[in-house]
């Protein structure tokens, strides 16, 4: 039997993710208010590509054209450094401002097993004590936590079984916005 | 991705591509040296020895902190005071150290060729940390990657390596290291320090230090390796100082600035005068800081080469 291509499903496509963007950025702005003593973290490598938009769009909800604004590579936080024979290579951590006592908004694109975001926390300690921590994902893919993580803000719920695999293209790096379910 | 070696053994095996690995994973390593809290949980699962035949206090305390700065648990052996007078093997001393449950070993030996020698018999990983007057591969790294951070890419600069080139484990990975990156060479010193047909390597040869320095963008400074020359090889160290060292006139005489760069310890008053050593030419602490960054990095990069346990 021929091997079919995988079975693709969009979940969300251009004009569905970009009004997605626009409501998490509100809900946000919503509970931030001024974003005074509130940072936002996006998280390195594909996280980035969300709070980037996020970022911008709350500059213009607010008004404002500062933001403290963050990138964070979890890299050497991982609970799976040596479990394959490939090491991970980091990309860049960039925050250059105070964490210390502030509210800290980690943004992610897809929250699967929450590994990664247990990483992201035991990453942001090392900087220093948050007065709190949100998480805020585009994509929810809800029953298949292996450690008790749940987001604050969330794009989509998806229920997924551990052979699928959700990918979000952005326009920036593959020039065109959407979200697919892939088999 | 990772390196396309499992040990760290010279700079001679590496390829271009695993140099900027290191030097990408080290840049990651020195932020996070800048961060209060200066270390992450990376390696908390692995067990390193160093293991030092020959002394060495900048090299080691280099590694240890780069070692505890991942989070690995750290063994230090050093020849003197061990079984190693008693007579034991370089085999058996480190194979006795590995039934311990150690991961990785840093090795430094005063017999060139000795980490091969090693890799051939055991199974964890080794960097060497020098051997003999052979390589010292994470020296010439963290030489590599201070004069980038200072001149960008080194393809076609000139990097000039001044003093006892013979007995230096330095120069030669240096010259590995830079060749490989694209830049030019030339060595300067006493004849009698230069090796002969050295310039199949790729590297010039001038025995006139003021001429090397008009030359270069950078210059690397060796200590007079005292203590491997058997024979006298120059007449008296103020000779050395006054035909070949460097002093800040001769600096200030140059076209341009250049930088100065020395492995540690130097011999003040002999290939470098105090007023160019602390000069604002010089990057020699910028060196020792970024030490720790690449050893971490190299450690980190070969640590994913370890046989998984077996269930």
């Amino acid at each position: 039997m021929l091997k079919s291509t995988s079975a693709l499903k969009t979940l969300l496509d251009h004009k569905q993710l970009n009004i997605t963007l626009q409501r998490l950025a509100h809900q946000l702005v919503e509970n931030h208010l001024h974003f005074k003593d509130t940072v936002i973290i996006g998280i390195q490598p594909r996280g980035v590509w969300l709070s980037d938009r996020i970022a911008e769009i709350v500059k213009d909800i607010t008004g404002q054209s500062q933001l403290h604004y963050g990138k964070l590579d979890i890299t050497f936080y991982r609970d799976d450094v040596h479990q394959s024979s490939e090491i991970h290579i980091p990309k860049q951590t960039d925050i250059s401002f105070s964490i210390e006592n502030r509210n800290v908004i980690l943004i992610d694109d897809v929250l699967h097993t929450g590994r990664t975001i247990r990483s992201a926390m035991d990453a942001l300690i090392d900087f220093g004590r948050p007065k709190n921590v949100e998480l805020m994902v585009l994509i929810d893919r809800r029953f298949s936590r292996e450690l008790p993580i749940q987001p604050d803000y969330v794009g989509r719920t998806v229920d997924t079984i551990i052979t699928q695999k959700v990918k979000v293209y952005w326009q920036e790096k593959d020039q065109k916005d959407e979200v697919v379910l892939i088999d | 991705m990772s390196l396309s070696v499992k040990h760290l053994l010279g700079i001679k095996e590496l390829q271009a591509e695993d140099i900027h690995t290191i030097f990408r994973t080290a840049e990651n390593f020195k932020q996070v040296l800048q961060r209060p809290i200066k270390r992450v949980p990376a390696l908390r699962d692995t067990t390193i020895a160093n293991v030092f035949f020959e002394n060495s206090t900048r090299t080691r305390l280099s590694f240890e902190l780069a070692e505890k700065r991942l989070s690995a648990d750290v063994v230090n052996f050093s020849a003197s005071g061990s079984s190693v007078s008693k007579g034991e093997t370089l085999i058996d001393t480190v194979n006795n150290i590995l039934a311990m449950k150690v991961d990785m070993v840093v090795m430094r030996h005063s017999a060139s060729g000795a980490p091969w020698f090693l890799a051939n018999h055991i199974d964890a990983s080794i960097i060497n940390a020098g051997d003999g007057i052979n390589e010292h591969p994470t020296q010439a790294l963290l030489d590599a990657f201070s004069m980038r951070e200072k001149l960008g890419d080194l393809k076609g600069k000139r990097i000039t390596i001044i003093g006892d080139i013979m007995h230096s484990r330095v120069a030669l990975s240096n010259i590995y290291c830079l060749t490989k990156l694209g830049a030019e060479i030339t060595l300067a010193g006493p004849p009698t320090l230069i090796p002969k047909y050295i310039e199949d390597l790729g590297v010039r040869v001038e025995y006139n230090v003021k001429k090397a320095l008009e030359w270069c963008d950078v210059a690397n400074v060796l200590r007079i390796q005292l203590e491997r020359q058997h024979k006298p090889l120059f007449s008296t160290l103020r000779e050395y100082a006054l035909y070949y060292g460097i002093n800040k006139d001769m600096l200030d005489s140059l076209q341009k600035d250049i930088i100065i760069m020395h492995p540690g310890p130097i011999n003040r008053g002999v290939e470098l005068n105090s007023d160019v050593a602390d000069s604002k030419q010089s990057i020699i602490l910028d060196q020792v800081e970024n030490g720790v960054a690449i050893r971490m990095a190299v450690i980190y990069l070969l640590s994913g080469k370890r046989e998984l346990e077996q269930d």
